[in-house]
């Protein structure tokens, strides 16, 4: 299948649902290009708001709109509009329960070349820690599809992290999925990869791989980050006994946290969190990057061997 | 007859009673901004319409969140809750927070993260005109608050889309919680500059009911309007007036009863209408 970036799927799954419903609304920050949301902006001018590069103002306005009836989508770069607005986010969309969804593209290390102004390794836990607002992180197109149909029909806050590239399809078109629940996307009783966003598909190389050794890697798509599936946590800790987590995000407060925390007061099973580290993270196109921070399937694969105690 | 200015005392005197009993709030900024909450809510604004919730009622926005008090008792007072439940003020677990929010009927969003209220009210500006609505968005923001930076980014877009669907009030009592507005932050010449973004601005006396009334129903076709009150921090006590630190003093006993006394004797001091 044709590799789709998550952000084209998002863009053209909303104009979609847009045409069929004028309460659904589209803000920008400067940012239709990087969206790719300009053929939105183009066919429905009534439905979409250009607020200039002023993510503060963008969210606040979508917060308004939504006030009055609106389903506000606002989208830009995730490491502008989680960061410079995270305020807004807490205020005017969390606490005062908007109807406004953030849309962050090009999250993770999507823009690595660009340095560290430009990566957002913190909105995972950032979103996370706001009361009432939910959070997801789409695997491929056909989920980011999904999430987009299931976000134009909920009416509440939530966040949509996704990231700039063509990325690889985990799922088929007739996928199904269910909001709060984890998606089973290997199964397998030795060890359980647990991941998010594009590190699904990683997880699913490293499956394989550990397939060859004779290693039952369970896979789990935790693309609903909040609402979270604790059970499934739970359950892959007592049927498989060892988790690894996998995430493009910073190790502090991201998936792998959440899941260790779950292990910790449910049923305590050994638990290792990749992800990057705690530290300025290193130039670099996101697949080298991925490579450097250990986030391949070898890597993956090595690093669960490693946890079941036969590692190299 | 009573004017609007009595009205205004009277509820002076209710916030008084709220800050006294809570132990807490924000007395200064609540008494500078009396009279342009009672132009809004007992002239400008259908508030029986707001009270039906219709679609397109009148938008009022309390940027300034840090006066709830103030709304508080014009709220209970025009109906919109039992006037009891001001006792409630800042208890534990009360709706009636230091800070709105839309637990309380009439409050149409939590505000006081300082900076947020003009962008909510451009969104349900261009909400409001876009639907074909009538309603007219207001929104009261302090003079301290002008530092924030994403209050010049709203002031931008509204000038862009051209709301003339909504006012902007600034309380300018020209003091914010360190000293004078100038010496923290200069903000002069505050008409001009929302002028230069693509505002009608006007400025009035923020005590002159009738000078209040007339800015708050200016309208200007394809531009939002910005209404400069200049007010006194504290108005309506000797004792607190144009003192920064009465911010978020809670007067003692003895000022208790000096601010009540000065507040009932400049009531008095009124002319009736
Ligand atoms: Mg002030």
């Amino acid at each position: 299948m044709a590799k789709v970036s998550c952000r084209k799927a998002f863009s053209s799954e909303l104009l979609a649902q847009a045409r069929q419903n004028p309460q659904i609304w589209a803000m920008a920050t400067d940012s239709r290009g990087s969206v790719t949301i300009g053929d939105f902006f183009k066919e429905l001018p009534n439905q979409s708001l250009e607020l200039g590069i002023a993510e503060q103002n963008a969210v606040a306005v979508a917060a308004g709109a939504a006030l009055m009836g609106k389903n506000v989508f606002v989208a830009g770069p995730s490491c502008f509009l989680t960061a410079r607005a995270y305020e807004q986010i807490k205020v005017d969309v969390a606490y005062n329960h908007t109807n406004v969804k953030i849309v962050g593209v090009s999250a993770g290390v999507s823009y690595g070349p660009l340095g560290c102004t430009h990566t957002s390794l913190h909105d995972i836990a950032g979103m996370r820690a706001l009361p009432g607002l939910s959070v997801f992180v789409p695997a491929d197109a056909v989920q980011t599809r999904f999430l987009t149909r299931w976000l134009t029909g909920y009416e509440g806050p939530a966040f949509l992290r996704m990231g700039r590239g063509d990325v690889e399809s985990v799922y088929g078109e007739e996928e199904t999925f269910q909001v709060g629940r984890a998606k089973l996307a290997r199964q397998g009783s030795d060890v359980t990869l647990a991941a998010c966003g594009e590190c699904v598909w990683q997880a699913l190389q490293a499956a394989e791989l550990l397939a060859q050794r004779g290693v039952s890697a369970r896979v789990l798509d935790f693309f609903s980050i909040k609402p979270f599936d604790e059970e499934a946590v739970i359950r892959a800790a007592e049927e498989t006994g060892a988790i690894l987590t996998v995430e493009e995000h910073s190790v502090c407060g991201g998936l792998g946290e959440q899941v260790a925390r779950t292990v910790v007061e449910n049923r305590p099973v050994p638990v290792k969190i990749l992800g990057f580290p705690d530290s300025e993270c290193r130039v670099g196109a996101s697949a080298d990057l991925f490579r450097a921070y250990g986030l391949t399937g070898e890597a993956i694969a090595d690093q669960a061997l490693r946890l079941l105690g036969k590692g190299r | 007859m009573e004017t609007l200015e009595h009205i205004a005392f009277d509820r002076r005197l209710d916030v008084l009673d709220m800050v006294y009993r809570a132990r807490t709030g924000h007395i200064g900024g609540s008494m500078s901004c009396m009279d342009i909450l009672c132009a809004l809510y007992y002239r400008v604004m259908d508030t029986e319409k707001i009270k039906r919730g219709e679609a397109d009622r009148d938008r009022f926005l309390l940027s300034k969140g840090h006066c709830a008090e103030a709304l508080y008792a014009v709220l209970a007072d025009r109906g919109f809750f039992p006037r009891e439940r001001l006792l409630s003020y800042a208890r534990f677990d009360t709706a009636l927070a230091e800070h709105p929010t839309r637990k309380i009927p009439g409050v149409e969003a939590a505000t006081g993260a300082l900076g947020h209220g003009l962008s909510l009210a451009v969104g349900m500006a261009a909400a409001a005109r876009r639907d074909g609505s009538p309603a007219h968005i207001y929104v009261l923001m302090g003079d301290g608050e002008q530092d924030e930076g994403s209050v010049w980014e709203a002031a931008m877009a509204a000038g862009k889309y051209g709301l003339e669907n909504l006012t902007a009030i600034v309380d300018r009592n020209r003091l914010q919680i360190s000293g004078n507005t100038e010496q923290v932050m200069p903000l002069s010449p505050l008409a001009a500059r929302y002028r230069d973004f693509g505002w009608e601005a006007v400025e009035c006396s923020g005590h002159n009911s009738e000078e209040l009334v007339r800015a708050l129903r200016l309208r200007s076709p394809q531009k939002p309007v910005a209404v400069i009150a200049n007010t006194v921090k504290g108005y309506g006590s000797e004792l607190m007036e144009n003192k920064a630190e009465w911010h978020h003093l809670v007067p003692d006993e003895e000022q208790y009863a000096c601010i009540r006394a000065q507040l009932e004797q400049r009531r008095g001091a009124v002319s009736r209408g």
